[in-house]
């Protein structure tokens, strides 16, 4: 069917345009050219992440791709939140 | 009654909110979840009790359900607003520190003006200074210092001031 | 290769493309955002694309495929992105504040003074490679 091949097509681009922006936020974040600029990068780059897993999950009609979503969110928040705090003063646990 | 209620729940709309979230993550309104989820809402209100938060109030529902749409129709158009600054070629966009002074006060109609202000694209909160009531936010295209004070002052402040005060 | 159920209805297929692509879209536009932009304040605008509209996206059409093809409600994407819009405002406060801090420790000139630190007068000397610090 005509809708279905669509679906395929685009589930498919939508994945190679999400790898292209991890490419994007993985150059940002090897440039710097400061360490915000890296943490930054990083934050962008586990978002992404998250959204290509989503779409590997449409593609493979697999629901349970939606925990992986989650603990990806998890860590990345924490990752990000504590370089952050490490920036801020060179410690990241207070 | 109502002061064994405060003692058990001293967050309803927290335990409430655990519940759901419990439920959505087990997909299921099965009685046994119903139960286990209703546990973890108290003991999660009993927990956040101990960190006295100060305690809200939402005066009005209503505008608040209003306020949610204008916010994600702001989120709508800056995502087309950024994306033209971003796929412009050769144009560079005039950014800087734009400070704003705010009448409000109330811990969560502030909280609530952080996570908008930062979550729309285009907008940063950089500082808030509680004792001159100076807010520091970095705008990306600050052609116009006056439409962005316009628009957190009597688009977003206006309202929270009447939700929350 | 994708492989599709023969019985989900056209219209759905066609949404959730729809949907997929914009999300797509939208995070690539905020990464080159990230890549084009000059300075780091300018550069913490756009991957929120990302994290608002284009992570939302992808996560309606996530939800209406599921529903369609489990044939029963599935929400629980919700749960993500309360997640995102929960988080993404605190990390980016928290760096903009930390990057503050570190460009007023270097003498950077063009930003404000960050909360908690003595004025202008009592700033620290610029150091002389100011212009492109390494770290």
């Amino acid at each position: 069917m005509m809708a279905h091949s669509i679906l395929i097509w685009s589930v498919a681009t939508a994945e190679m345009m999400i790898v292209l922006a991890m490419a994007c936020a993985a150059y940002r974040m090897l440039k710097g050219p400061r360490a915000q600029d890296r943490v930054l990068a990083l934050d962008a780059f586990y978002v992404c992440g998250m959204i290509l897993i989503l779409t590997f999950g449409i593609e493979t009609s697999d629901i349970f791709y939606f925990e992986a979503v989650l603990v990806i969110a998890l860590v990345g928040f924490v990752a990000t939140a504590a370089l952050a705090k490490f920036l801020m003063r060179g410690e990241p646990i207070e | 009654m109502s002061a064994i209620t405060r003692r058990v729940l001293p967050y309803p709309l927290l335990s409430v909110f655990l519940l759901i979230m419990w439920l959505l993550l087990n997909q299921s309104l099965s009685p046994g979840h119903l139960i286990l989820g209703s546990i973890i809402g108290v003991a999660g209100g009993l927990a956040t009790s101990s960190l006295q938060i100060p305690s809200g109030r939402v005066r009005n529902l209503h505008l608040l359900v209003q306020f949610a749409f204008i916010v994600l129709y702001d989120i709508i158009r800056s995502n087309i607003a950024v994306s033209r600054i971003v796929l412009t070629p050769g144009r560079v966009a005039k950014s800087g520190f734009l400070t704003v002074k705010l009448d409000i006060r109330n811990e969560y109609a502030l909280a609530i003006l952080a996570c908008v202000v930062t979550s729309t694209p285009g907008t940063v909160w950089v500082n808030f200074d509680s004792a001159k009531g100076e807010l520091l936010l970095h705008v990306l295209d600050l052609v116009d210092e006056d439409e962005w004070t316009d628009l957190i002052k009597n688009r977003y402040e206006r309202l929270l001031k009447e939700i929350f005060e | 290769m994708m492989e599709v159920s023969p019985t989900l209805p056209a219209w759905v297929a066609i949404v959730t493309s729809i949907l997929v692509l914009l999300g797509a879209a939208l995070t690539l536009i905020g990464t080159i955002g990230l890549v084009r932009l000059n300075n780091f304040y300018s550069r913490v605008h756009p991957p929120t694309l990302g994290t608002t509209l284009g992570i939302g996206c992808v996560l309606l059409a996530s939800m209406l495929y599921f529903s369609v093809v489990k044939q029963r409600l599935v929400v629980h994407e919700v749960l993500i992105a309360i997640f995102v819009t929960i988080t993404t405002p605190v990390t980016l406060m928290l760096l903009v504040s930390a990057a503050l801090r570190r460009d007023w420790a270097i003498g950077d000139p063009s930003v404000p003074v960050p909360p908690g630190l003595p004025e202008e007068a009592e700033r620290p000397e610029p150091l002389p490679e100011s212009d492109q610090p390494t770290s």
